[in-house]
């Protein structure tokens, strides 16, 4: 239970480690909109070797950064096979099945690539915004950034520095949490509470004696963490100041204005119209 | 005569439930000086955790004086201001390890306190350094919490507390939910504090070998002081400790119990070193006074 880790953070030394959080969040934005503004073969060639180039600069290990696909796997094959049946082309069809009188399965040429296109495009924006947001930046810097970056709304009174202490202890406190659940289910094993068996209404019914003592016991330590830390002279956001003040580097700007160029890049690809275009 | 830090005097406290009151403390005077280590010691109930934090102004007096740090805490008119400026001077380390670490990040935990106190980035930093490097725990600055030790956590919520340079620590049973090892890290910690900062540290237990290392013991019992003194000067005298509901060490007992059995003893050791002295010592004595005979 000890090894739990907060998030998926790869550490490592690499230039995009490097770059400030704010920066990572604002390039895995345009990182998005990217994505969207691809309309051609090429461009999506481009697109997922850009992909490809993040995640060698990033120095995660491939397998590592694929692991992050696999739980939308489902909604690709999905996505896939919607495109590819449900596509209707000006071409003839390449391949057609008359199912019944009124039913015919067809598939277009612009079905294939719609598919394949809906696939790259989903896998970039994956890997994109888990290179730049969870691989390559800690929890803690993300919670800081997102504070930075939010902190414009304190003019229409949300309380932004609140919302990121919630984030961050919440953080903090997901691991413990987990070793009490851990804890409160061998204390109810022990008595005899069978989790494993019977219907799912019985099992569903078997986690009321793991949740209840885990909500006091959250009450009971949210009550003393909250003493802890006005004993620690916490009040609010007023007059506090940080440790780690983040300085923009020349990098920093450069990956902004690189990140422009390769959407205006794809924008640009899209009217010379090299290969298919959706 | 030094500066005196917290000076109470006929100090009442009752909780209130359902209109139902319970005093917790019955009138307690006293005064602690600057740099003094003292230990609270009372049985569960005694009132010990309720006199801490009233010194710390997490609960507020029911009547009597008292005065923290220069602030009357007593006085009706008391600010969030005066409370703020109270907790930048006494810190308090709880019990629980886990409910007082707030960052997911050792050090940013230790910074915590500072930039509550609106310290500038560089100087929070080289006090997180400092403060770090004190209890041992430099090489764990970039360690998550959880990661760590009982001991270790408390010594990191210790850390938090030098980061704010405090005068006066409070530890509310800080010792009571670790292993015997992780006990020694914390009270090494905090006596070191004490003897190299001139931190006064207040240690409140239950623990009779933790209160014997003190300088100065005082015995609540029932919301008032049953006994005030060295704990050479307390622990000479069981029968009162056993009045409290407190045990006392067990030299002292093993002492009392060979005199009990007609050895003559001189001394009231409460280390278990200086108890295996006087008893080596009267074995000698008697091994001679045997050959002389």
């Amino acid at each position: 239970m000890k090894n739990i880790a907060l998030g998926q953070y790869y550490p490592a030394e690499s230039p995009i480690h490097r770059l400030d959080a704010r920066i990572k969040v604002i390039l895995a934005i345009l990182y998005i909109v990217c994505t969207f503004l691809c309309k051609s073969a090429l461009g999506f060639a481009v697109l997922a070797f850009s992909a490809i180039l993040l995640i060698l600069l990033s120095r995660v290990p491939i397998r590592t950064v694929f692991r992050a696909i696999r739980p939308l796997l489902f909604i690709m094959i999905f996505t896939a096979a919607f495109n590819l049946f449900l596509t209707k082309g000006d071409t003839a069809p390449l391949w057609a099945w008359q199912v019944t009188e009124k039913w015919t399965v067809q598939i277009f040429e612009a079905g294939i690539y719609s598919a394949v296109f809906m696939v790259v495009r989903i896998v970039v924006l994956i890997l994109g915004t888990s290179i730049f947001l969870t691989y390559t930046t800690t929890p803690i810097a993300l919670t800081d950034a997102i504070e930075s970056l939010l902190s414009p709304l304190r003019v229409i009174h949300l309380p932004v520095h609140e919302f990121a202490m919630m984030m961050s202890i919440a953080l903090r406190f997901i691991p413990t949490l987990m070793e009490e659940t851990g804890k409160i289910m061998n204390a109810q094993k022990a008595r005899g509470v069978d989790f494993s068996h019977g219907s799912l209404v019985k099992r569903a019914k078997a986690l009321v004696p793991i949740l209840i003592p885990l909500f006091v016991s959250s009450f009971r330590r949210a009550d003393e963490l909250a003493t802890a830390m006005e004993c620690r002279c916490y009040r609010g956001g007023k007059g506090r100041t940080k440790m780690r003040v983040p300085h923009l580097r020349f990098a920093d700007f450069a990956a902004v204005v690189l990140m422009a160029g390769f959407g205006t890049g794809l924008v640009l690809l899209n009217y010379y119209g090299i290969g298919y275009r959706m | 005569m030094e500066e005196i830090l917290i000076h109470t005097k006929d100090l009442c406290y009752s909780y209130e439930e359902n209109d139902h009151k319970s005093p917790v403390l019955r009138g307690v005077s006293l005064d602690i000086r600057k740099g003094e280590y003292v230990a609270i010691l009372g049985h569960n109930g005694s009132g010990k955790s309720t006199f801490a934090k009233l010194l710390n102004g997490i609960l507020e007096p029911a009547s009597g004086e008292l005065t923290v740090a220069g602030i009357d805490l007593a006085a009706p008119e008391l600010s969030d201001e005066d409370i703020f400026q109270l907790r930048r001077q006494v810190g308090m380390v709880f019990q629980n390890p886990d409910n007082q670490l707030v960052a997911t990040i050792v050090e940013d935990d230790v910074a915590f306190g500072p930039e509550n106190l609106g310290v500038p980035p560089a100087e929070i930093r080289s006090r997180v350094d400092e403060a770090l490097a004190t209890v041992g725990m430099s090489e764990y600055a970039r360690h998550e919490p959880h990661r760590l030790s009982g001991g270790q956590k408390q010594r990191v919520a210790i850390a938090g507390l030098i980061a704010m340079r405090p005068s006066c620590m409070i530890f509310d049973e800080s010792t009571a939910m670790l292993d015997p090892s992780g006990r020694r890290e914390v009270i090494e910690t905090f006596e070191k504090l004490n003897r190299e900062q001139g931190i006064t540290v207040l240690t409140i237990t239950h623990y009779m070998n933790e209160a014997a290392r003190a300088d100065r013991v005082i015995v609540i019992d029932d919301g008032r002081v049953l006994a005030d003194g060295t704990p050479h000067e307390i622990f000479a005298d069981p029968g009162r400790l056993i009045v409290a509901g407190l045990d006392v060490p067990q030299c002292t007992s093993l002492i009392h119990a060979l005199r009990g059995e007609g050895i003559a003893l001189a001394g009231e050791p409460i280390s278990p070193e200086e108890c295996a002295d006087l008893i080596c010592r009267a074995l000698e004595e008697k091994k001679n006074g045997n050959a002389l005979a």
